[in-house]
């Protein structure tokens, strides 16, 4: 059986946005309660650019998807239709989750610049208030993430050890 | 004849106090005027501010060589830029405004630039410290309302500001920009007034 995989630049993208996610997202839950110290500072501005990456990256990867129509599956009608669902969610997240980042550090007064060295443009002016509410929808929405992650590699594992088909490796680089 | 010379030396004197060009600018608007201050944090420029300073000032620009300036801030009422940062900054490694409540700066001397700008120079005293600074200061006048705006750069570590594990610059960088905007308002300068109090 020969496997259908999606194009490089998917996979590439794929990976490289969820190793990027697994990185910011412990950070995000590490640095938060550290009390302030040059230590937490480096990793606040770690998981920002890691985040504005992933926000490029996403952005990148929802113009490749929206014109690059994945190899055809065929799955029960049910999976297809949940696996669309989770899928255009997910995709929705990894732009929405770092947009709000990037929002609620503007709302801090907390500019960012990416890299230490490219300054991104305020997207709301400083305002205490809004950048607590933000930091709770960044917070909400990256719980919304974990829970679809985990729902999207369970779905992987069976696909690949249960159903023994190829929708993993369509994913995985290879030829 | 010794009591007509007295009076004419008390004319000349009155002459010169009525000169019109002769205002000083003496009374600091406190609610008009801010301290602020510029810093660098992981590559982020930052804005800070103080909310408590008392300020006295007396300027003539005709009379440079009696003008006076003295600010002191109240450290404690520290604006950071990130509330985060506002207590800790209180703390021994930055401040420690629990003993040194205070910072501090008196003018030492006003030197003209040409037109509405001047360089002020003077002694800034931070965490006990005192160092000379100097500031260029632009003022602008409308009427009997002065405006006086500058800013300087410091390194804070000359200062022991931000010690220990934050000696690292790499996380705060030691150049701090200080900047000031001050509103006076005139009073015609008398010689019979006493010079501004000093607290
Ligand atoms: C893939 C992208 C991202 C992921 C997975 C992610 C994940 C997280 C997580 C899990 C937290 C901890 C939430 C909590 O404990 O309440 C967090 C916090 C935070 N994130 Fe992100 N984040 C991302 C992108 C960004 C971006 C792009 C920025 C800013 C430019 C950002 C700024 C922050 C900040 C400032 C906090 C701390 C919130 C606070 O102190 O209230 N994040 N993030």
């Amino acid at each position: 059986m020969t496997t259908k995989r999606y194009s490089k630049i998917s996979i590439g993208l794929h990976w490289v946005i969820a190793l990027l996610i697994f990185s910011a997202f412990p950070i995000g839950l590490y640095m938060h309660d550290l009390k302030l110290s040059p230590t937490k500072l480096h990793l606040y501005s770690y998981h920002k650019w890691i985040g504005i990456t992933v926000l490029m990256l996403a952005v990148l990867r929802v113009l490749w998807r929206a014109t690059h129509k994945p190899p055809a599956l065929h799955l029960a009608r049910w999976q297809e239709v949940a696996s669309g669902i989770v899928h255009g969610f997910l995709y929705l997240l990894i732009l929405a989750v770092p947009m709000t980042g990037w929002l609620m550090s503007s709302a801090k007064g907390v500019k960012t610049v990416w890299l230490g060295i490219f300054p991104l443009p305020d997207l709301v002016a400083k305002d205490k208030a809004l950048g607590h509410i933000l930091s709770n929808v960044h917070t909400a929405l990256n719980y919304t993430l974990l829970v679809l992650v985990v729902l999207h590699i369970a779905a992987a594992l069976k696909h690949h050890f249960v159903d023994r088909d190829d929708v993993l490796l369509r994913m995985l680089p290879g030829k | 004849m010794k009591t007509f010379n007295e009076i004419i030396i008390l004319f000349a004197l009155l002459l010169m106090a009525c000169d019109a060009s002769a205002v000083e600018y003496n009374q600091v608007q406190s609610n008009q005027s801010t301290v602020s201050f510029g810093y660098r944090q992981m590559g982020v420029p930052m804005e800070g501010k103080f909310g408590k300073f008392a300020a006295q000032v007396a300027f003539d620009p005709d009379k440079l060589a009696n003008a006076q300036a003295r600010i002191d801030v109240t450290l404690s009422s520290v604006d950071s830029g990130s509330s985060d940062a506002d207590e800790s900054v209180q703390g021994k490694l930055w401040f420690d405004t629990r003993n040194y409540p205070l910072a501090s700066f008196v003018a030492t001397g006003v030197k003209p630039l040409g037109g509405n700008r001047y360089q002020a120079t003077g002694k800034l005293t931070i965490k006990g410290k005192t160092l000379d600074v100097s500031a260029p200061v632009t003022l602008a006048v409308i009427g009997n309302r002065a405006e006086f705006n500058g800013s300087f750069n410091i390194k804070r570590l000359s200062y022991g500001v931000g010690i220990g594990e934050w000696t690292d610059l790499d996380t705060v960088a030691d150049d701090i920009q200080i900047r000031f905007h001050l509103v006076v308002l005139a009073s015609p300068a008398s010689p019979l007034s006493n010079p501004p109090k000093r607290k």
